[in-house]
């Protein structure tokens, strides 16, 4: 068995440097190589690892009960229902309350859409200031931020409770809501203090010179030029507080609840008989908005979250 | 704000002054603050409420008798040592298959990174669904003739540590793969052209070469990875509420329970104390490497 990579030579690299420098292009090579052909096997390989779990996902959730005790959990569905969807949304019960996930679905859009819009509005701010109006100690606060955003969260945990409960917003929505900011701003404040550094600076020092003050630049000048990287924040904040469990559970009352927390509530209850293709569907629907916000954004998604991997 | 002479005046940028209050304060009172307050009330006997109590090392000392948090450490030591070392790894192999200046590379990555965008809740629901012993995958393959064909790791207590990888992986391999990506691409053409005139077998140039030259990449990788092992608990609690009986806890849900639900604050502070700990033990060493040595921003 020869080496899988050795096979394919140096020159068939990508490399956008290489503009220039000898013949372009990646030289020619047989499609069917047994190299080629181990290569895409085993990407075929790990592309079904990957999917299987959607898959089952999506035909568990449209078969009903009696084909599922059949046993073949990969099979699509003989007889195609929507009727585990219908009830996972409206009928499934938590405890006592039997009105579905929409509620949680609610509460998610209720937290999601104010949570989003503050951490993302303050840390532009942030990085805007750090970036072009340092002032004695910014720097200071903007380390503590990004160590802070490694130590775990547990040790935050009741101090926050006990700020929240002296602000009077502890189980609201809006203690939630102060929590995602919060927890938000590390993150986005390098994704923006990276983005802005990386601005012209003339273009500050014009406008300063034409008299514009810190929100005139901000709203005038940094915010128009920023579109995408507001986007790559959005993409990270509506996936990351959508996905969120742990302050979901500790900072918010049971009616409260966001989706994933009643999610789990609705799929791990202990009492009756458990319908798989309606935890399935469950299931689907509370990864639906993260999916469909990665499905559509592409390319910005793997910018949020290499964002994250360069702190520091 | 006007071009007067650069002085320290507390005016001076009063606006991005005021801006800068939510950040200032997040750091300072949330981060800094809260740290502090949780590791302090640490050294007392707080039950229900916190209390000033101070009782000294007690909480540690009964914490580190405590079978169930002994359990949760062991626990968070296997499942993070494997989960590191494979997520890595595989990570990087995949990034490595990714480079070959494949076709379809977008479609590729797009379909090892979706788990990524789900939350640990729905991943750890779908594989105790995919793992479940009567239905799932082991009833699937008994069905096809296999009739003593066993897979059930999350019945037995010895075994539930896998199953909970399995589903780890799925989530977060795709990320390692696109940071590593990235990294593979940061490295010089020129190298791949002197290597090749020397005529290295690729393979070699990838442990020998490419690996060494990678290391800060494998290295922020490692902090972000073990950051969040660290805080595994959405997962565990999705998947197998830290049974069977207590042979899946791990540490972030001691800490739940002894705060929230057991009313013992002390323990809780305690524990979360233990959890700082073992996240600065991971990231002094790499805050030194990175910043001890040069001074770069």
């Amino acid at each position: 068995m020869a080496d899988i990579t050795s096979q394919i030579p140096a020159s068939a690299r990508t490399g956008a440097t290489a503009i220039g420098s000898g013949p372009r292009g990646p030289k020619p090579r047989r499609r069917l190589s047994p190299g080629n052909i181990m290569l895409y096997g085993t990407l075929f390989v790990v592309s079904v690892y990957y999917l299987l779990p959607l898959w089952v996902m999506v035909m568990t959730s449209l078969k009903g009960m009696p084909e599922i005790r059949m046993g073949n959990i990969f099979a699509p569905p003989v007889e195609v229902t929507f009727q585990p969807w219908v009830k996972a949304w409206s009928e499934a019960c938590t405890g006592l309350n039997c009105d579905g996930l929409s509620r949680g679905f609610w509460n998610s859009v209720k937290i999601l859409i104010p949570s989003v819009f503050f951490s993302i509005i303050i840390a532009s701010i942030n990085g805007y200031a750090l970036v072009n109006w340092r002032f004695k100690g910014s720097d200071v606060f903007f380390t503590i931020l990004i160590f802070g955003s490694f130590i775990p969260y547990q040790i935050m945990l009741y101090p926050i409770v006990i700020l929240l409960r002296e602000m009077g917003i502890y189980g609201t929505l809006w203690g939630l809501v102060l929590v995602h900011t919060i927890f938000g701003m590390p993150i986005l404040t390098l994704l923006f203090r990276n983005y802005f550094s990386s601005l012209p600076e003339e273009l500050f020092k014009a406008a300063r010179v034409d008299g514009a003050g810190f929100w005139g630049i901000y709203f005038r000048i940094m915010l128009p030029m920023s579109l995408p990287i507001f986007v790559v924040a959005i993409i990270l904040q509506v996936t990351g507080i959508w996905n969120d469990f742990l302050f979901g559970v500790v900072y918010t009352k049971p009616e409260l609840y966001p989706m994933t927390v009643q999610l789990n509530n609705i799929v791990n209850s202990v009492q009756g008989v458990k319908e798989y293709n309606v935890n399935m569907a469950a299931t689907l629907l509370t990864g639906l908005v993260p999916l469909i916000v990665y499905f559509a954004s592409g390319k910005l998604f793997v910018r949020g979250i290499a964002a994250g991997a360069v702190k520091g | 704000m006007a071009g007067t002479p650069r002085r320290m005046r507390p005016l001076r940028n009063i606006y991005a002054k005021i801006a800068a209050i939510p950040m200032v304060l997040t750091a300072l009172v949330v981060f800094v603050g809260g740290t502090l307050w949780t590791v302090t009330y640490s050294f007392t006997n707080s039950k229900l409420l916190p209390k000033l109590n101070f009782v000294g090392l007690d909480q540690y000392e009964r914490l580190w008798s405590n079978s169930l948090w002994l359990t949760s450490i062991q626990n968070l030591m296997i499942f993070g040592i494997l989960s590191a070392v494979l997520t890595i790894t595989m990570g990087f192999l995949l990034a490595v298959l990714m480079d070959q200046k494949i076709r379809f590379e977008d479609t590729f990555r797009t379909i090892m990174l979706y788990p990524f965008a789900l939350s640990f809740v729905v991943t750890g629901l779908v594989w105790q669904w995919l793992l479940n012993p009567d239905l799932g995958i082991q009833e699937f393959v008994r069905g096809l003739g296999f009739a003593t064909f066993e897979f059930d790791p999350l019945s037995n207590p010895d075994t539930v540590l896998y199953g909970l990888l399995i589903a780890g992986l799925w989530q977060g391999t795709g990320f390692v793969m696109c940071i590593m990506l990235a990294g593979l691409r940061g490295i010089d053409e020129d190298i791949w052209k002197a290597v090749r005139v020397d005529g290295i077998p690729r393979w070699k140039t990838y442990i020998f070469v490419v690996i060494p030259m990678m290391r800060p990449v494998f290295i922020t990788t490692l902090v972000l990875v073990a950051s969040g092992i660290i805080r595994l608990y959405d997962l565990v609690v999705a998947q197998t509420s830290g049974g069977p009986g207590n042979a899946s806890q791990v540490p972030a849900m001691y800490v739940y329970r002894y705060m929230f639900t057991a009313q013992n604050l002390g323990q809780g502070f305690a524990a979360s104390t233990m959890m700082l700990l073992s996240v600065l033990i991971v990231l002094i060493p790499w805050a030194y490497l990175e910043f001890g040595g040069k001074k770069n921003g």
